[in-house]
């Protein structure tokens, strides 16, 4: 019988070598999620090491710069490595070791959450290996040396579009080869079954927080949640506690790169289909023959083929929306960001934060919307310049 | 008695891999026709797929080069219909579920029967997800072919209850490519199947030596060898096909001798 369905989506479509892996890691992940002590030791760490809860900071000039519904931005970058991804991470390599592994795998696009794994296993005594899409290696070798850094490996991958998915194939294969002492920490919300529910679970403590500080500062909920989706870990996160409040508007905003009337974007659910890849049924960006299609998007993070199953399911349901941002606007917003707030923000989150723009000025003074920002923006520094023509080096 | 079965009928057999399209159509038509009259049983045609995430470099290299010729799923289902009536021994096809997905799963099926396939192995569609294709396959009697793996230890008995055609035992971890050594002990997975069924099971995943198909010929009902031909292809392109006949030929003599 099939596993982890978000609607018609989910499952756990994975090479028989790999069942029992899977098997394994939902039997420890069903026993420790209940588990004072690892909820203890994992509340412990988020809150010690990497520096939760996470500010909801009120952008006042933001607001009234743009004129309409007043803005809070969820301070996901304020994190230890500056990203959400930290809060996944902490809770797999915690989940490792309490099931007797010791090493940890991972992919990696931009590099952020393989930053976030090398982080975690150096912290836990894990050993680390990371795969990087050799395009990736290349474009971020900062993230690379950091990793390193970090006492991590990182293998270049060199078949496919040397990308992301690329990435995410070579770590399941590494993962066919080796699991006995091997954990795979995937870092979205997506893959098979469980681990569209672990990443979830891991980071709806972004929805949990800006509900309970919104409740302090205005004494109401938010009339809209908005986050970038690549996978859609921080948007699940965002998301995820306000999925029974229904007044609340949750939109998703993805990579529409140079626009989604040309091949070259990542917007899975304006322009994929339904299909079966990287273990899970979901939409996909694929040719009529269910080949992947290369994506592209100025942000690696949101560089992705597919979407998570629940994102797909909250899409078929209706209960979220989903919004194409092109690089272009997502730069501007980028630029805008940091000259209004003097908050730099990771290009990712750039992209919610254009779409927050167009749809502010539309809402009335008294409504609010929450902005989150998952990660910061020092990485894309160097390519945003690239992109505004100035050519300079990491 | 189906056809897949009778591959294994009073013998032991050699079951070739060859991907699609690898390097073109018209050399996949030729491996067919001469593997088959180099000895093959049963024979298993890989649709190339953008992904192949079981695959080891060796043959994901081969469907990239089918890709890039050109191949899609409609064109070689073409190809075997035209071959079709000269093949005796039964085909099936490899591939990953997407691409069966995306075509349609009843269409896909359709097809298969049309063009004389036989069955599909899917290595990506495990027991849990089976009733992906399972109808589909009913619908038009394709087989759906189960695998098993060095790790499946208890689902062993569960998969091959169910199990059609013939049972396909992954002899390592990991992906396919060759491997100098293999480690697993075959006889115990096999043991487990035979306690609940007496399907066919055939050895794959790292066997390039003669040797090494006689031996795991011997503790089973026969060998599958995909990379090591997919490398004579490689190195030979489109003059490839009496190396392959010949290399078929060495290990259905092989598997013979176990």
């Amino acid at each position: 019988m099939s596993k982890g369905r978000f609607g018609g989506y989910g499952g756990q479509y994975v090479p028989e070598t790999l069942m029992n892996a899977v098997n394994e890691l939902e039997e420890a992940y069903e026993m420790y999620k209940n588990d004072p002590e690892f909820q203890a030791e994992l509340a412990d760490l988020l809150k010690n090491y990497a520096g939760r809860p996470s500010l909801l900071y009120e952008a006042k000039k933001m607001t009234e710069d743009l004129g309409g519904a007043k803005i809070y931005l969820k301070r996901e970058d304020l994190n230890h490595t500056g990203a959400h991804k930290i809060n996944n991470v902490l809770g797999q390599v915690l989940l490792a070791k309490k099931m007797g592994k010791t090493r940890v795998i991972a992919e990696t696009g931009a590099g952020q959450h393989g930053v976030a794994t090398a982080t975690a296993a150096a912290l836990m005594g894990m050993e680390c290996e990371v795969f990087m899409g050799k395009e990736d290696t290349d474009r971020q070798a900062l993230n690379v040396y950091r990793m390193e850094l970090l006492g991590a490996k990182v293998h270049p991958v060199t078949s496919g579009t040397m990308t992301l998915k690329d990435a995410v194939n070579e770590t399941m294969r590494e993962w066919a080869n080796r699991m006995d002492d091997t954990l795979y920490v995937l870092g979205s919300v997506m893959g098979p079954h469980p681990f569209p529910t672990i990443v979830r679970d891991f980071q709806k403590v972004i929805g949990q927080e800006i509900k309970e500080q919104m409740l302090a500062k205005e004494g109401r909920l938010p009339d809209a949640v908005i986050a970038c989706v690549g996978g859609g870990s921080n948007a699940i996160g965002a998301f995820y506690e306000f999925i029974p409040d229904e007044e609340v508007q949750l939109i998703g905003c993805e990579a529409a790169g140079l626009g989604i009337d040309t091949e070259k974007h990542a917007a899975t659910i304006a322009k994929g289909s339904e299909g079966i890849f990287h273990g899970m049924k979901s939409l996909f960006c694929q040719n009529e023959y269910g080949q992947i299609a290369p994506v592209y998007s100025i942000s690696a993070g949101l560089d992705y083929p597919g979407i998570g199953p629940e994102h797909a399911m909250l899409a078929a349901e209706g209960r979220a929306q989903y919004v194409p941002v092109t690089d272009e606007e997502a730069v501007e917003a980028f630029e805008y960001l940091s000259r209004t707030e003097g908050i730099i923000p990771a290009v990712e989150s750039s992209h919610a934060v254009a779409y927050a723009m167009k749809l502010a000025p539309e809402m009335g003074r008294d409504k609010i919307i929450v902005i989150n920002i998952s990660g910061r923006g020092d990485k894309d520094v160097a390519a945003i310049a690239r992109y505004r023509g100035v050519d300079i080096y990491e | 008695m189906n056809r897949i079965k009778k591959a294994f009928e009073n013998k032991k057999a050699f079951i070739p891999f060859i991907t699609g399209g690898d390097p073109n159509l018209e050399v996949t038509k030729k491996l067919l026709i001469a593997m088959q009259e180099a000895g093959a049983d049963l024979i298993e045609i890989g649709i190339p797929f953008s992904d192949p995430i079981a695959e080891g470099v060796v043959i994901q290299a081969a469907d990239e080069r089918a890709l890039a010729a050109g191949c899609t799923t409609d064109k070689l289902f073409d190809m075997v219909k035209t071959v079709q009536d000269e093949m005796n021994v039964p085909i099936v096809f490899m591939t990953y579920v997407n691409p069966i997905f995306a075509y349609g799963k009843r269409k896909f099926m359709k097809r298969c029967v049309e063009c004389g396939i036989a069955g599909v192995i899917v290595p990506d569609l495990p027991f849990e997800e089976k009733e992906e294709l399972a109808e589909s396959c009913r619908e038009y009697g394709v087989e759906l072919v189960s695998l098993i793996a060095p790790t499946s230890h208890d689902r062993i008995r569960m998969i091959a209850k169910e199990a059609e055609g013939f049972l396909y035992c992954v002899s390592s971890l990991g992906v396919t490519g060759v491997r100098s050594e293999i480690t697993t002990n075959i006889e115990d997975m096999i043991d487990k199947v035979r306690e609940v069924t007496d399907i066919p099971c055939a050895v794959g995943f790292g066997i390039a030596a003669p040797e090494q198909a006689e031996r795991m010929a011997a503790v089973s009902d026969g060998a599958i060898v995909g990379s090591a031909i997919v490398k004579i292809i490689a190195q030979y392109g489109e003059e490839c096909v009496p190396y392959v006949k010949e290399y078929v030929k060495k290990m259905k003599d092989a598997v013979l001798r176990a």
